[in-house]
């Protein structure tokens, strides 16, 4: 489904600002994989997410969705493949636009967009339907502007737009990280719901432990650029925090500040 | 006054366009006083030429259309800022209308234009020219409602509201940001073709400050109707232009003359735009800070956003790095 063969990404090269964010990664997910990808800070969780999305150019590698080679396609045409949550709850939504003309948009997602109308009689059936099983109440909103709802009203609504369309691949960049626990907890739910009732193929970014072990079927922990630990399906049934903190420990360089972070 | 009502009305085209720009694709753009130009300078060298008014007017949108065109390149394609592409073309344009005209001006008198069947019936001036001029401006108006509201409307209009998002959902926004620029221009331009056989002469000048007649349109409608829909605020738009020439028509009864009035639109502007920070018309603020975007996010790896400070504060582990991986 998504195969990534040894990618590299170096920021700033050549200056001495120069980071290695990705050295040599390699990763692959079967059809409905979930996985989640834990790491400190400046590990490389989000470039690898940025790199597949197509935010960021790689330097060398390859990465391919379904077979197809996407490392040179530009953004918005990866975005047919794609289905993505970013941290920040404004960052997923046009907020002038109303919730109905929100998910228009989510809809035609990676299909030309022509002079149709945008919200169809049809098309607001299908929204509600959809917006019930967030269970939020926003199936009678479809005319609130986005940018009058919460962040964890608005983080959930850019789950379900990037969901609903079944993407081959669902990226999440710590979409709970910037709600309060409340809204982390809902909006962490719904991921569950959203990815097994899709069967989605997902990479999920986080910062949280426990969320990394609770959520999806295998975990993968990144430092340096690197992924430097892999729990396979079987192995992670039985993973514990304590079982993931150990393995940090055994880095060579990783401080107890990182540690810290981790927690 | 009727004048002043038919000039509102003609003007409207133009208020259209930079509405489109400016508040739908959030883009400042400076074209339009050298697309205004282009436009009458396009129509009335055609109409001199013995072209059909409207087929001159005609072709004078398509010169507006490549003027915008010209102005998205440098903006997307080129990564020149939006401001600053704008000025570009326009200056350029300076040059190819004058090139157009052949001259710094060009009458138009005892030629056939759009407007000399209801010249030479005398109904310049009556209620029933304004009632066609405002059919037609609404037409327009109703033609941008219409499209705003279509999939690739809608999609131009998250353009300007959250680039990062529709990109995500697969719109090249280069592509938006053209079109958009593109039709805009042509409105202008189709005004500027107005103008110049509405007045009679085309003239290299006409064109000088009018970004600023436009912005105080749709201010000005802005503050009257609100912006709260694509419906209220075009119409905002369209009559914020006919307000604004009749602020100029008493400024000028008031004994200011045709010279003041460029500082008279430029005060205007800047009282409308000062008032909400005063705490009056609380409804035109976003104009002062171009619209409710979400944050720019920078490219290169940074994920850094105010929101984290929502997360630190609730306990939410967070990323402090500068550049988080």
């Amino acid at each position: 489904m998504l195969k990534i063969d040894s990618i590299s990404k170096t920021f700033f090269p050549g200056t001495v600002n120069e980071r290695k964010a990705l050295q040599d990664v390699s990763l692959e997910l079967d059809e409905s994989d979930f996985v989640t990808v834990i790491g400190s800070n400046g590990a490389g969780k989000s470039t690898l997410l940025n790199t597949v999305s197509g935010r960021l150019p790689i330097d060398s590698g390859s990465i391919r969705i379904d077979g197809a080679e996407v490392s040179r396609m530009p953004e918005h045409k990866r975005a047919r493949y794609l289905g993505r949550v970013f941290q920040d709850p404004m960052a997923g939504t046009a907020p002038d636009l109303t919730i109905e003309q929100n998910l228009s948009l989510a809809l035609r997602r990676g299909k030309p967009r022509g002079l149709g109308r945008g919200t169809t009689k049809a098309r607001r059936e299908h929204f509600k339907d959809e917006l019930a099983t967030l269970e939020l109440g926003l199936e009678n909103r479809l005319k609130t502007k986005v940018g009058l709802l919460s962040g964890g009203q608005r983080q959930a609504l850019s789950l379900l737009m990037a969901g609903f369309t079944q993407p081959r691949i669902l990226l999440l960049d710590e979409h709970t990280a910037a709600l309060d626990p409340q809204r982390a907890a809902l909006v962490t739910t719904l991921t569950e719901k959203i990815v097994s009732s899709g069967g989605l193929t997902t990479l999920m970014v986080t910062h949280n432990m426990e969320q990394a072990i609770a959520l999806g079927n295998r975990l993968i922990m990144m430092h340096e650029g690197r992924i430097i630990y892999q729990a396979s399906a079987e192995e992670k049934k039985n993973l514990t925090v304590e079982t993931l903190l150990g393995e940090f420990s055994k880095l060579k360089g990783a401080s107890l500040g990182d540690r810290a972070l981790l927690n | 006054m009727f004048g002043a009502l038919e000039l509102g009305l003609i003007y409207a085209v133009m208020a259209l366009g930079v509405y489109l720009t400016f508040k739908v694709l959030n883009f400042p753009d400076l074209t339009v006083d050298g697309s205004f130009t282009t436009g009458g300078a396009t129509a009335a060298s055609l109409i001199i030429a013995g072209v059909n008014p409207f087929l001159a007017t005609a072709a004078a949108i398509g010169a507006g259309l490549i003027a915008g065109y010209i102005t998205g390149l440098l903006h997307t394609k080129g990564g020149i800022d939006g401001l600053l592409a704008g000025i570009l073309t326009m200056i350029g344009l300076w040059s190819i209308n004058l090139r157009i005209m052949g001259k710094a001006n060009l009458p138009l008198l005892r030629e056939e234009t759009v407007f000399t069947p209801l010249r030479e019936n005398m109904m310049l001036g009556t209620w029933l020219s304004i009632g066609i001029l405002l059919a037609f401006t609404l037409v327009l108006k109703f033609a941008i409602d219409w499209f705003l509201t279509t999939d690739l409307g809608l999609s131009i209009q998250a353009t300007g509201n959250n680039q990062q998002m529709i990109r995500s959902l697969g719109v090249n926004t280069d592509n938006t940001t053209m079109l958009t620029l593109a039709l805009s221009n042509g409105f202008v331009a189709l005004c500027g073709a107005l103008v110049a056989q509405y007045q009679g002469f085309s003239d290299i000048s006409m064109g000088i400050g009018l970004i600023l007649v436009g912005l105080a349109s749709v201010i000005l409608g802005q503050a009257v109707f609100g912006s709260r829909t694509i419906i209220m605020a075009s119409l905002g738009a369209l009559l914020g232009s006919v307000i604004y020439r009749f602020i100029i028509f008493l400024a000028l009864r008031a004994g200011l003359d045709t010279n003041d009035m460029k500082l008279t639109t430029a005060l205007l502007v800047v009282v409308a735009l000062l008032l909400p920070r005063w705490g009056f018309l609380r409804r035109i603020p976003s104009l002062r800070n171009r619209g409710n975007r979400a944050p720019a996010r920078p490219l290169e790896g940074t994920v850094d956003t105010p929101d984290q400070m929502a997360g630190a504060a609730a306990g939410t582990p967070t990323s402090t790095g500068k550049t988080e991986g």
